[in-house]
């Protein structure tokens, strides 16, 4: 199997763990020569960790990965690079005070000597050439004026350039997540004249339209293993999104939700970049649902309520306090150097204070009770709050915003790479909560969890695209509504 | 789709003519002060716009630049030197002792100066320390070094160094050639060699390099290095203008040095830094602090808040800049 | 034992140890002569390297980048400042206190004013704010010969059985920024500032008061540092305040203080001033020039800094 030579990069059995969290489960992957692979799935499924292996940017826990037939041990960057695999990341990485001719000479160590520049230059202006021919970009341009676009267009026209190493594999992780329509279609056309002319290529994409037509064979992933792998004939959009979203193996969650009154109003907000009428609205005792893909605006949107409850701001209206439950725990939400009870009270600093000072006591009370409520697995909450796991860590961030006298709790997608026993704790524990009075605005990427929801709001490029209650919810409504490009 | 993409187009060339008008307006701003400077001058004692006028008035430039222009190596990879001042003065009190007495082991231990400026670069790198504490640090080091070689104000530059810093070349004063030709070399060897670039990127996007196969390590001792070699250059003609050194004799120039980076356009952190415009921020800095006040009559007293003036209305221009922009 | 233990995890603990180390030393060169006198002189002289260095501790704590580099100058003036309203007057001594202290509330309020105006990094904002402050002062202390009114250079002097009062007063001024560290809203918000400033915002600190109130009190503190500085010392000049730059972060470094922000420690900030004075006076009984001096202490600095780094690990 391994000397089948005719795959450019083979991975048996690969396996990753971060933490207690398992992103790889024993993934079997390969590309052949002159092929084009899409791969799809979910965030979380663990798209981006099988990349970075492939990359040689992450090390496989267990499992193998060989390049053209020859197992190799210690693979790494370098070592990719000098095997013609190349990889355009989501994050992007130029160097945003560098010129785009500089920018291709840091991933080219040949392009030295005199006349570099010249050299650097006239190397991404052709290959900027080829690939989106009415670009605009000069090579001495700085990448930091560049729109978002522009600089994903310089990315991926970098990665196919040539000097000494060879060219064999190009990664496209959402490469067209930041084009327009016009440069998205440039850019899969030369994918497909690439590919045609003997090399591979992975191209990842939400936008299922762009796998079925581009990728001569598609591997679907769900929750770090491969689910499914064809011909690209053999899928069509709905065999990919019920393979995506597993809705056969799912159970729903008991509906359990009674018709209410609405209450007093809580939230009402309009994205900035809205430009129909169309706004969220919230009342108490009501979960509202955020979907839609990642990081089309939903979270701009939270954070957008949650400056408004301490300064007015145009466009949004909110009634009472607001606590945020972050989803990017170390970025959002966790202090480092602090204990677990501290990570807690911090939202209630004011109500914890005995005269001017805070009552050791009451911040311990304040733990405990909410220890025992939400299930937070520790022997002592004096504990750096590192001593937890990940999802006891989450709780923690749940405690500090349900401990606190916040009307109005925003989640930031707060079960990112959180286990299923603590995300169906926090289930029961959000609609009780909600039955107390509590509103809360919850943007999740899983679309399982909107089935807790009462009322959802789509959106798509910033934007609410679509209102649907809770008993006009399916999946694939929402998800037809998020890609859009049905329409 | 296709209005919306031509209307993006639209946008987003407009806003990148934008961002570059920006960032033109902005690196025009040093060369901008200078001539304000320059002007204001002229039209307060018009004599001092001569050969000799020059000569005399941008007598302690060319340290000054230098010293500029050796903050300016850590800075563009987001590091700072609070030590170089010190380490201007150390230098000046090796030169005019044993550089003279003992040529070879003075340039020994200004050799080993730099190696010991690589060293901080790796320390910083490997061990994670914030450079501002570690520098200030050695800024005791350097300074009890300095007092150790020379206890009491003296010595003397060595005579061809004393030579050099007096040669008089026709036509242009020579502290202006001095800072054209070092605006020259260093923008030549940061700006434009393929190896510059990976300096400046490191400061741009550590993380970028990395993955691209670039030694971290080896971008900050090489930076650190540079620092180093620029500090050492710097306290040489300090010591050749002024004769003889003292060990308190650079202790200005850490804060003159930062101030002239930030002048001359550049910016704290992500690599974004101009070689000409800290030559040229160095120069407005020089006329600025004594000439000009001079010629206005204000008393020296108010030399450094003119320094600190320009430098927070310079900000303070940058931010009207990107703001309108925006 | 395990108190002992507990003890020597505290991040404080080895600068206490470190003092008293240098103190052993030195009275084992002298054969035991003058330990105590040593230390009243260094209480009396740690006093002032506490005080700025708490300021400088809080705005510290304040997460990476942020350093006041305008004490020096700021000492200067208002020590300036204090002189000239007390005029060696006694019956002036409350006033000029005040005044010092309105003065380095003001020039503290006026960095913070530049950091978030002008959107520049605080070592840029107060490095320039000290450049007009130094100016000021220079100006407006020139030829300044008044002497402190002879009440408060008494006072500044005072010593209780070989404690000066100033140290205990210093004292007492500790443990309240102590409790306000570790017990008020105020410090916990320093505290959460420093560790993630983003998650300060989203977990409802008032970031922005916070920080305007830590470089107002850091200027404060410059402030009343410079009063008491020309009490001690029996008048003010310009350079009065230069070496509370060094020391003011060497102290907070050397104390245990992160300088990643987030993680203080107020005891530590005692235990590195004592040490750096009692080094001073070991190195000068040893008749250590001032060039060796000085480059043990920037050594010292170095190395703490150096063993302590690495605290990225942590998270």
């Amino acid at each position: 199997m391994a000397g089948d030579s005719a795959d450019i990069v083979r991975l048996d059995g690969a396996e990753k763990h971060f933490g207690a969290v398992r992103a790889l489960d024993g993934v079997d992957f390969h590309v052949g020569a002159g092929e084009c692979v899409g791969l799809v799935g979910h965030n979380g499924a663990g798209k981006s960790t099988l990349m970075h292996m492939v990359a040689g940017t992450l090390v496989p826990d267990s499992g193998q990965i060989a390049v053209r037939g020859g197992i190799e041990h210690n693979y790494s960057v370098p070592r990719a690079q000098q095997l013609g695999i190349r990889c355009v990341f989501q994050e992007l990485s130029l160097c945003p005070n560098l010129s785009v001719a500089e920018n291709t000479r840091i991933n080219h160590p040949a392009l030295r000597g005199l006349g570099w520049r010249r050299k650097a230059a006239d190397l991404i202006a052709a290959k900027l050439d080829e690939i989106f021919p009415d670009h605009s970009i000069s090579a001495s341009d700085i990448a930091g004026d560049l729109s978002i676009g522009r600089r994903q267009t310089v990315e991926v026209a970098r990665a196919f350039t040539v000097t000494q190493d060879p060219l064999e594999l190009v990664i496209l992780d959402e490469p067209t997540s930041s084009l327009d329509a016009h440069t998205a279609g440039q850019l899969l056309a030369f994918v497909r004249r690439f590919v045609a002319a003997g090399g591979s290529c992975i191209l990842i994409s939400h936008v299922l339209g762009e796998v079925l037509q581009n990728a001569d064979r598609i591997v679907v992933m769900r929750d770090g293993k491969v689910v499914a792998a064809d011909a690209a004939k053999a899928f069509d959009r709905d065999r990919l999104v019920t393979t995506m979203g597993g809705a056969e193996a799912r159970e729903k969650i008991a509906a359990e939700i009674a018709k209410r009154e609405a209450g007093p109003l809580r939230v009402r907000a309009r994205p900035a970049r809205q430009e129909d009428g169309k706004q969220l609205v919230a009342n108490a005792g009501e979960i509202i649902g955020l979907a839609g893909l990642a990081g089309h605006g939903q979270t701009d949107l939270l954070l957008a309520i949650f400056a408004a409850a301490s300064r007015a701001k145009a466009g949004i209206e909110v009634t009472a306090p607001v606590a945020l439950v972050a989803g990017d725990r170390q970025a959002d939400g966790i202090f480092p150097q602090w204990s677990i009870a501290e990570n807690i009270g911090i939202r209630s600093l004011a109500r914890l204070r005995n005269g001017l000072l805070i009552s050791p006591q009451r911040e311990a009370e304040l733990a405990e009770f909410w220890r025992g409520k939400i299930g937070i697995r520790t022997p002592d909450l004096n504990n750096n709050i590192f001593s937890l796991s990940g999802g006891n860590q989450q709780k923690t961030l749940f405690a500090r915003a349900l401990g606190s006298d916040a009307k109005i709790v925003l989640m930031d997608d707060p079960m990112r790479g959180v286990d299923i026993g603590t995300k169906l704790e926090v289930y029961d524990l959000v609609r009780e909560e909600a039955r107390n009075g509590r509103t809360f605005l919850w943007y999740t990427t899983e679309t399982e969890e909107l089935d807790n929801c009462d009322h959802i709001y789509v959106f798509k490029n910033g934007r609410i695209v679509a209102n649907l209650r809770r008993d006009e919810l399916t999946e694939e409504k929402i998800i037809q509504s998020s890609f859009g490009d049905a329409a | 789709m296709t209005a919306a993409s031509v209307e993006n187009g639209l946008r987003s060339s407009s806003t990148r003519r934008a961002a570059a008008r920006a960032r033109m307006l902005r690196s025009l701003l040093p060369a901008l002060s200078l001539a304000l400077v320059l002007m204001a001058i002229a039209w307060l004692n018009p004599r001092a716009i001569s050969y000799f006028g020059f000569s005399l008035m941008l007598n302690l430039a060319i340290p000054i630049a230098l010293a500029t222009i050796a903050q300016m190596f850590v800075i563009s990879g987001n590091e700072l030197d609070l030590s170089i001042g010190t380490f201007v003065g150390f230098v000046g009190c090796v030169t005019a002792t044993w550089l003279k007495d003992a040529p070879l082991l003075g340039v020994a231990v200004l050799a080993g100066s730099i190696g010991v400026y690589a060293l901080l670069g790796a320390l910083i790198h490997l061990r994670n320390l914030p450079s501002i504490v570690v520098t200030l640090g050695m800024s005791f080091v350097w300074q009890g070094l300095a007092i150790l070689i020379l206890p009491k104000p003296g010595g003397k530059a060595p005579d061809w160094l004393l030579s050099i810093m007096a040669f008089k070349p026709p036509l242009i004063p020579f502290p202006i050639i001095a800072a054209l030709l070092i605006a020259a070399v260093v923008h030549f060897g940061l700006m434009r060699t393929s190896y510059g670039v990976i300096l400046r990127g490191s400061g741009g996007n550590a993380a970028a390099l990395e993955r691209a196969g670039w030694s971290l390590l080896r971008t900050k001792i090489v930076l650190f290095a540079l620092t180093g070699l620029f500090g050492v250059l710097s306290g040489m003609a300090l010591i050749g203008i002024t004769t003889s050194a003292d060990a308190n004799i650079g202790n200005g120039y850490t804060l003159l040095s930062i101030a002239g980076v930030i002048l001359g356009g550049g910016e704290f952190v992500g690599g974004r830094v101009s070689p000409i415009g800290a030559v040229i921020g160095a120069l407005t800095l020089a006329l600025a602090a004594s000439p000009l006040l001079t010629f206005m009559h204000i008393p020296p007293d108010w030399q450094v808040a003119a320094n600190g003036a320009i430098l927070i209305i310079v900000l303070a221009a940058r931010v009207l800049i990107s703001r309108r922009e925006r | 034992m395990t108190s002992l233990r507990m003890l020597l995890t505290k991040p404080w603990i080895w600068s206490f140890l470190g003092a008293l180390l240098v103190w052993l030393a030195t009275i084992a060169f002298t054969g035991g002569y003058g330990g105590g006198g040593m230390i009243t002189a260094a209480l009396s002289l740690a006093v002032f390297t506490v005080i700025v260095g708490v300021g400088q501790m809080f705005v510290i704590t304040l997460g990476p980048g942020n350093v006041d580099l305008s004490l020096p100058a700021n000492i200067g003036l208002a020590s300036a400042v204090a002189m000239k309203v007390m005029d060696g007057n006694d019956s002036m001594i409350a006033v000029g206190l005040l005044a010092a202290l309105a003065c380095g509330m003001a020039i503290g309020a006026a960095n913070y004013l530049l950091i978030w105006a002008l959107r520049i990094p605080p070592i840029i904002a107060t490095l320039s704010a000290s450049f007009i402050i130094q100016s000021i002062d220079i100006s407006y202390g020139r030829g300044l010969q008044i002497k402190p009114p002879p009440g408060f250079a008494d006072f500044a002097n005072w010593q209780i059985l070989g404690i000066p009062v100033l140290a205990m007063l210093t004292v007492l001024f500790t443990i309240g920024a102590a409790i306000a560290l570790q017990r008020m809203i105020y410090g916990r918000s320093v505290l959460a500032i420093g560790q993630n400033i983003r998650a300060a915002w989203l977990a409802g600190v008032n970031v922005g008061r916070i920080r305007f109130f830590t470089y107002t009190l850091c200027g404060a503190l410059g402030g009343i540092d410079g009063a008491l500085l020309a009490g001690y010392f029996r008048g003010a000049n310009v350079d009065i305040g230069n070496e509370y730059l060094l020391a003011s972060i060497a102290v907070v470094v050397i104390g245990g203080t992160s300088v990643a922000g987030g993680k203080a420690n107020v005891p530590g900030v005692w235990g590195a001033a004592l040490f750096l004075v009692l080094l001073l006076t070991m190195l000068n009984t040893f008749g250590v020039s001032v060039g060796v001096r000085l480059v043990l202490t920037g050594l010292i600095i170095v190395g703490v800094i150096t063993a302590a780094g690495g605290q990225k690990a942590l998270r």
